[in-house]
């Protein structure tokens, strides 16, 4: 597969001269059909079966058509709504505080100092763990009582809350942890945008006599937005499916505060309800491309615009 | 080249073959081997103390005892994950030779009659005491051999603190809240353990009164089946009303939200709290961890309102299964492990291994004579004929947010009136997915 790739451009290059003519594949056809084969039997075929079985009620063993009613219960159940509005709040919040600590990380570690390639290590490595390991981890040292956090905030004086106890703060606290080791990614992909940004608009702006908050905010932020672009998608739509995190640290709970769609879906998977569960996926997918797809395209267009 | 592609073509044709021949390979395994003199087969439990050490040291004694057949454990987590996986291998037909599972309700929902083996006819199945009989059959067959002791769902507690500050066992709720506000005002310990790091633990409140609620009510269940009872009426709301009231009133640990069964465990064993709603079966972590502590711990049922309504709910132990895809000589081998585990052998390591949590569920095992104190006290609601099954052995209606609910209403999120209604809207899609009359 990775030779078919890294062959092509060179096929297309010797393809050029006889541009006009209608584009003609530089392969027989039954080069594609193991991969279409595949296409077909594990992503097109589950896809539109999915499609039928979120409108019927299933037990694995036997479906039953009952039209709509999985939707109708889904948006009219309040704990399964809860988890439809937690995911947007999730989302949202989580995709604009990368984008904005990302890029402020971003500044700052392009910038000149030292241990810049140890401090860009830093920032990244929380990327690297897994994060099952993550969620566990921070479970501990949230802990209401015998927590490492809270114990150090005791040293100052100060009382700790229950992070993921109590369900005011619950949603918050894991949206923190999902920040803490998301931002790696949202960085990696500011300091090349910032490093592609040429030096002489700075230089131009310096001798026009523009102080640094001119500089970051005319030049390195307008100039970044295919980074804030790419951010803002990856982000967004990561926000938008999380499960691992959350279910590895509260389960969504307490109770019902800190469910998500994912885990919405996978704990009705668990009850057995597989027709509900699967009309939870449709929504999902629904949900994702709605909001993701008139993102991508509005911060495609203001590009050409500009 | 043609030379090149035919060779291509036959890497691709010899690499599908490989798949399917992998896949043939691990399919054959769940079905287990056996060539000419020794059966493999596969017996599945949980993980979990001393549920699996139990299970391996059943398996090692039938292989010990058994030259022709050999059984090999699995072991894979319990709970509503666990349930997630049995159907699931059931449907795909990679099911162990022999499972062990809940018995009642979770039991209806792998659809018996279509996945397990009958064994009405083996011998040990007339031993089997009528409320167990009953929760392993469905009106077509008789298809489970209980592994385990019956337990109680009930309030667990340190006699020490009842000494120490002259307390009496209480038989109704306003006594069980006094009790409690004597021992906050001693300030001695905790009155009551919560632990909702561990969410299963927090729907004892509710399914614990369930044979209170069956004493004022007798028809409860079989309505609730039809749809004609509701948690949000009482007697049933009087569960989730205790809970409210009981985290209302500021008797539960203060780390009631983030502590697990292990440390709730830890409490009632050394006197950290008083009252612990809890399955008998704690009394199996106590004596491993806490041996010492083993007479201080003691069992009264969960009181409702009027004394003369309290009985003792009792959980029928778990059974063991043959599912359909079992066949031939690994059948027979299935069948004779099963035996194997309610034989004299198989009795003792239930006894000193699992460690009974009230009495047998079969006439086959007794209880030993040296018995902890939790244990007789259980088994003297059942000799003054004060016990009730738990309401998944009457129905096989169970909603799968119970225990959210009760963790909100424990913590104070949602009121206790609120939590019944939408528990009863929760199991309508159970009811719904099982296909019962009436929803």
């Amino acid at each position: 597969m990775t030779t078919l790739v890294a062959n092509r451009p060179s096929a297309d290059d010797a393809v050029e001269p006889r541009k006009r003519r209608p584009i003609k594949s530089s392969y027989p056809t039954w080069f594609y059909i193991p991969a279409g084969v595949f296409y077909l039997v594990l992503f097109a075929v589950p896809t539109f079966a999915s499609l039928y079985f979120s409108l019927t009620r299933w037990t694995l063993f036997e479906a039953e058509f009952i039209g709509l009613d999985n939707f109708v219960q889904f948006f009219s159940e309040p704990m399964l709504l809860r988890g439809f509005t937690n995911t947007f709040i999730f989302g949202f919040l989580t995709s604009a505080s990368k984008v904005v600590l990302g890029l402020l990380l971003g500044v700052f570690l392009t910038s000149q100092l030292a241990a810049r390639g140890y401090l860009r290590s830093v920032v990244f490595f929380p990327v690297l763990v897994s994060t099952i390991g993550v969620g566990i981890t921070f479970k501990m040292l949230m802990d209401p009582f015998d927590g490492v956090i809270n114990e150090a905030l005791a040293l100052v004086g100060i009382t700790g809350p229950g992070w993921l106890t109590d369900p005011s703060l619950a949603l918050f606290s894991i949206a923190l942890v999902d920040v803490w080791k998301g931002v790696g990614i949202a960085t990696l992909i500011y300091i090349a945008g910032i490093a592609a940004i040429p030096q002489e608009y700075y230089e131009a702006a310096r001798v026009d006599g523009a102080n640094a908050w001119h500089r970051f905010w005319r030049i390195t932020v307008p100039l970044v937005r295919p980074a804030t672009t790419t951010v803002v998608l990856l982000s967004l739509i990561g926000g938008l499916r999380a499960f691992d995190l959350i279910w590895a640290m509260t389960r969504g709970g307490p109770g019902f505060t800190s469910d998500v769609i994912g885990s919405v879906i996978y704990k009705q998977y668990q009850a057995g309800f597989f027709g509900l569960s699967t009309a939870g996926n449709v929504v999902l997918f629904v949900v994702v491309t709605a909001i993701v797809v008139p993102i991508s395209i509005w911060f495609n267009r203001r590009e050409v615009e500009r | 080249m043609s030379m090149r592609q035919r060779t291509r073509k036959a890497s691709v044709v010899l690499g599908a073959a490989a798949l399917v021949v992998g896949m043939a390979a691990c399919s054959s395994d769940g079905g287990g081997g056996g060539d000419g003199d020794t059966v493999e087969i596969t017996f599945l439990s949980q993980n979990g103390e001393p549920g699996a050490t139990a299970a391996q040291e059943l398996v090692d004694a039938f292989n010990a005892a058994n030259e022709d057949v050999v059984v090999t454990l699995e072991v894979q987590p319990g709970g509503t994950e666990g349930d997630n996986l049995m159907k699931t291998k059931l449907a795909t037909g990679e099911m162990a030779d022999v499972f062990h599972y809940n018995s009642g309700s979770l039991l209806q929902a792998l659809n018996p009659d279509q996945n397990l083996v009958d064994l009405s006819d083996q011998e040990w199945a007339d031993s089997l005491v009528e409320d167990m009989r009953t929760v392993v059959s469905t009106d077509n067959g008789f298809y489970g051999a209980p592994w385990g002791t019956t337990q109680a769902g009930a309030i667990m507690y340190n006699k020490p603190i009842y000494e120490e500050l002259g307390l009496e066992v209480p038989t109704d709720w306003a006594s069980f809240m006094a009790n409690n506000q004597a021992i906050l005002d001693s300030g001695i310990a905790a009155p009551i353990i919560q632990t909702y790091g561990d969410t299963w633990t927090s729907q004892l409140f509710v399914l614990g009164d369930f044979a209170n609620v069956a004493a004022q009510d007798p028809d409860w269940a079989q309505e609730y089946t039809a749809h004609n009872r509701f948690y949000v009426d009482e007697p049933a709301l009087q569960g989730f009303a205790n809970q409210q009231e009981a985290h209302e009133a500021g008797y539960f640990n203060e780390d009631f939200a983030s502590a697990l069964y292990d440390d709730g465990v830890r409490m009632l064993a050394t006197g950290e709290g008083a009252h612990y709603p809890i399955l008998t079966s704690a009394i199996g972590a106590v004596r491993q961890n806490y041996a010492d502590n083993i007479e201080d711990v003691g069992v009264f049922a969960l009181p409702a309102q009027d004394a003369a309504d309290t009985r003792l709910t009792v959980w029928l132990p778990n059974a063991m299964y043959i599912p359909n895809t079992t066949e031939g000589d690994e059948l027979e081998a299935a069948k004779r492990f099963i035996a194997f585990a309610l034989s004299e052998e198989g009795c003792r390591i239930q006894t000193d291994t699992l460690g009974p949590s009230g009495p047998f569920a079969t006439d086959a095992c007794t209880l030993p004579d040296d018995a902890p104190p939790t244990l007789t006290e259980v088994q003297a609601y059942f000799d003054a004929g004060q016990t009730g099954p738990a309401l998944e052995f009457l129905s096989p209606i169970k909603g799968p947010n119970l225990e959210q609910l009760t963790v909100e209403v424990g913590s104070g999120i949602r009121p206790a009136a609120d939590a019944a209604a939408l528990y009863d809207q929760d199991v309508e899609k159970q009811a719904q997915q099982l296909g019962l009359e009436g929803w």
